[in-house]
């Protein structure tokens, strides 16, 4: 009993620790809640696009403030955004597919965000950061900024509850009520951008797409009602950060990944044996047919 | 952006229900409705009958204020249909996605959100103005079941409903009765009846011609161009049929008269957005 004790608390004896627990929490709730539209219309694509778009902006930050931390979290802020309504924009006119633009558009600035910060000598640790997150290196400033917007995302969730449903549901619907549903859209892909760029530190941006989609997807298999589904998205999301961290804590691996590892570990899990929509359900209903 | 402020147009007393004017809609080069004009008052009930990709649901759009007309008016009760709260789609079934975690009441209440504006959550009133939408059409001991649960039927059935939560006074049904069996569309018709006195006017389109020329007030014949539309007897005449469905009706003669039989429908469905 004591050493299990021992075992939960000795990593929490460490100030980084406590700081990386809380922020990595928070980003799973948050992107669990934002995700459950994320998984309901298929935007996982766009939601991997928008995180891999981020890296020029953070770069050029990175470039402009000589490695400095602070003002990363801003300039990710502001690609975001930008990045957003361009793909919005871009796919609106129709001339080329969704997806095609999507995949064009996020190579491009992925790969002028590993260019831009090529040009920096030993620029190696610091790419790794950015692409596979540094959660262990959270300051307490980033911890107040990531629960700021982090609230501020789950307020506006909670807020246009009702209209973000039917602009998912049914999009004729949304038109037919007379929802300004252009802007309702905007502002969803303007969530999306941001609990992207909160997460940042913590995940990276090359398994980002990880935190918005999976806890989402294993509330999916869970329950047929929405907003249980983002209330056990976001417990899944929570669940997987503290889970995460203590598997690399003890088997001394990189965090982000095992954030995500623990992760796909419950989707697995609800993918095999989810009461009504698991694998493991059917097969036994089979059985009996 | 009406709704940001709450506030939609009034109806202009003596104005017919519907009227269309000269829609044309054209998606780059092909043209999907072609000048066609009518007028409906209240309480009609009308069919739309007309080949796969004849345009009938490119024309619900364009009355439901959803699609832009490339030429030509529409006039809800003398005003133009993007002001209106007060006009129903019901989709085709193929159009939704029956997995998506809502149950009935779920979906009924997202007729009110027109109704209740930004930022307010549904009251008291509004949760049993949607039980009493769910008696109407006989689905309120389904309440609570996820839509994917329920049969063809039931989901028309529970679409109809949020229709009437919105309080719809033109409602346009897309297929509501392809792929039911018969008693589920009497349950329909039965619900028509009682759309009918309450004033409500119905568009539906459909495949059917037997059930068109037997349930409706009048039809309307649809291939890009408006065809024919009055009472079946008018509209059903051997040239006109060929002329919306051309090579896809065979016209038989037998010894009760005239037979027509038609493609029956569907999968192949292509409706542009």
């Amino acid at each position: 009993m004591n050493s299990l004790l021992h075992w939960v608390l000795d990593p929490l004896a460490y100030p980084f620790m406590v700081r990386g627990m809380l922020a990595a929490v928070t980003v799973g709730i948050v992107c669990a809640t934002v995700g459950t539209y994320v998984v309901l219309r298929g935007m996982a694509f766009f939601g991997d696009a928008l995180a891999h778009a981020l890296l020029p902006g953070v770069a050029v930050g990175y470039l402009i403030g000589g490695g400095a931390q602070r003002p990363l979290f801003w300039w990710g802020m502001l690609t975001a955004v930008l990045t957003s309504i361009g793909i919005g924009f871009l796919t609106r006119g129709k001339r080329i597919k969704e997806d095609t633009a999507i995949g064009v558009f996020f190579a491009g600035m992925f790969a002028l965000g590993i260019a831009l910060i090529s040009t920096v000598h030993n620029y190696t640790v610091d790419l790794t950061h950015f692409l596979f997150g540094n959660v262990l290196g959270v300051s307490q400033a980033d911890l107040w900024l990531t629960a700021i917007f982090g609230g501020l995302i789950i307020l506006i969730v909670l807020a246009f509850y009702k209209e973000f449903l039917v602009l998912s549901f049914d999009p004729i619907l949304a038109s037919t009520l007379r929802l300004p549903h252009g802007l309702l859209h905007y502002l969803l892909l303007a969530l999306i951008a941001i609990a992207i760029v909160v997460s940042l530190q913590t995940v990276g941006v090359a398994l980002m797409v990880a935190m918005l989609v999976t806890p989402a997807a294993t509330a999916y298999l869970l329950t047929r009602r929405l907003p249980v589904m983002m209330l056990i998205g976001a417990a899944a999301g929570a669940i997987s950060a503290v889970g995460g961290l203590y598997l690399s804590y003890y088997v001394n691996v990189a965090s982000g990944a095992a954030i995500v590892l623990v992760c796909t570990f419950l989707f697995i899990l609800a993918f095999l044996f989810a009461p009504s929509r698991g694998l493991f359900r059917s097969f036994t209903q089979r059985r009996r047919a | 952006m009406a709704t940001l402020i709450g506030r939609y147009v009034t109806h202009q007393a003596g104005s017919p229900t519907l009227q269309v004017s000269g829609i044309t809609v054209r998606y780059n080069s092909t043209l999907a409705l072609d000048d066609v004009s009518f007028q409906l008052a209240q309480g009609e009930r009308v069919a739309v009958v007309g080949p796969n990709g004849a345009g009938k649901s490119t024309l619900f759009k364009v009355i439901a204020g959803v699609l832009h007309p490339t030429k030509g008016d529409v006039k809800v009760y003398g005003h133009g249909p993007g002001g209106h709260i007060c006009i129903a789609y019901v989709p085709q079934r193929s159009q939704v996605d029956w997995s998506f975690p809502v149950n009935v009441v779920d979906v009924v209440m997202m007729g009110r959100i027109g109704k209740l504006g930004l930022l307010r959550w549904p009251g008291r009133r509004d949760w049993d103005y949607v039980r009493q939408c769910l008696a109407v059409v006989g689905m309120e001991h389904l309440a609570s079941r996820q839509i994917g649960e329920l049969s063809g039927g039931q989901q028309q059935r529970v679409f109809i409903a949020r229709a009437l939560a919105q309080e719809a006074e033109l409602m346009l049904m897309d297929e509501p009765l392809t792929g039911l069996d018969v008693t589920s569309q009497e349950g329909i018709f039965r619900i028509m009846e009682e759309l009918r006195r309450r004033n409500v006017t119905v568009m539906v389109a459909t495949h059917d011609l037997n059930l068109a020329a037997e349930h409706f007030d009048r039809l309307m014949l649809l291939n890009h161009q408006l065809v024919g539309f009055g009472h079946p007897d008018e509209v059903f005449t051997s040239e006109r049929l060929m002329q919306a469905y051309g090579g896809h009706m065979r016209l038989i003669q037998t010894s009760e008269g005239q037979m027509a039989l038609s493609d029956t429908c569907c999968g192949k469905g292509h409706h542009p957005q």
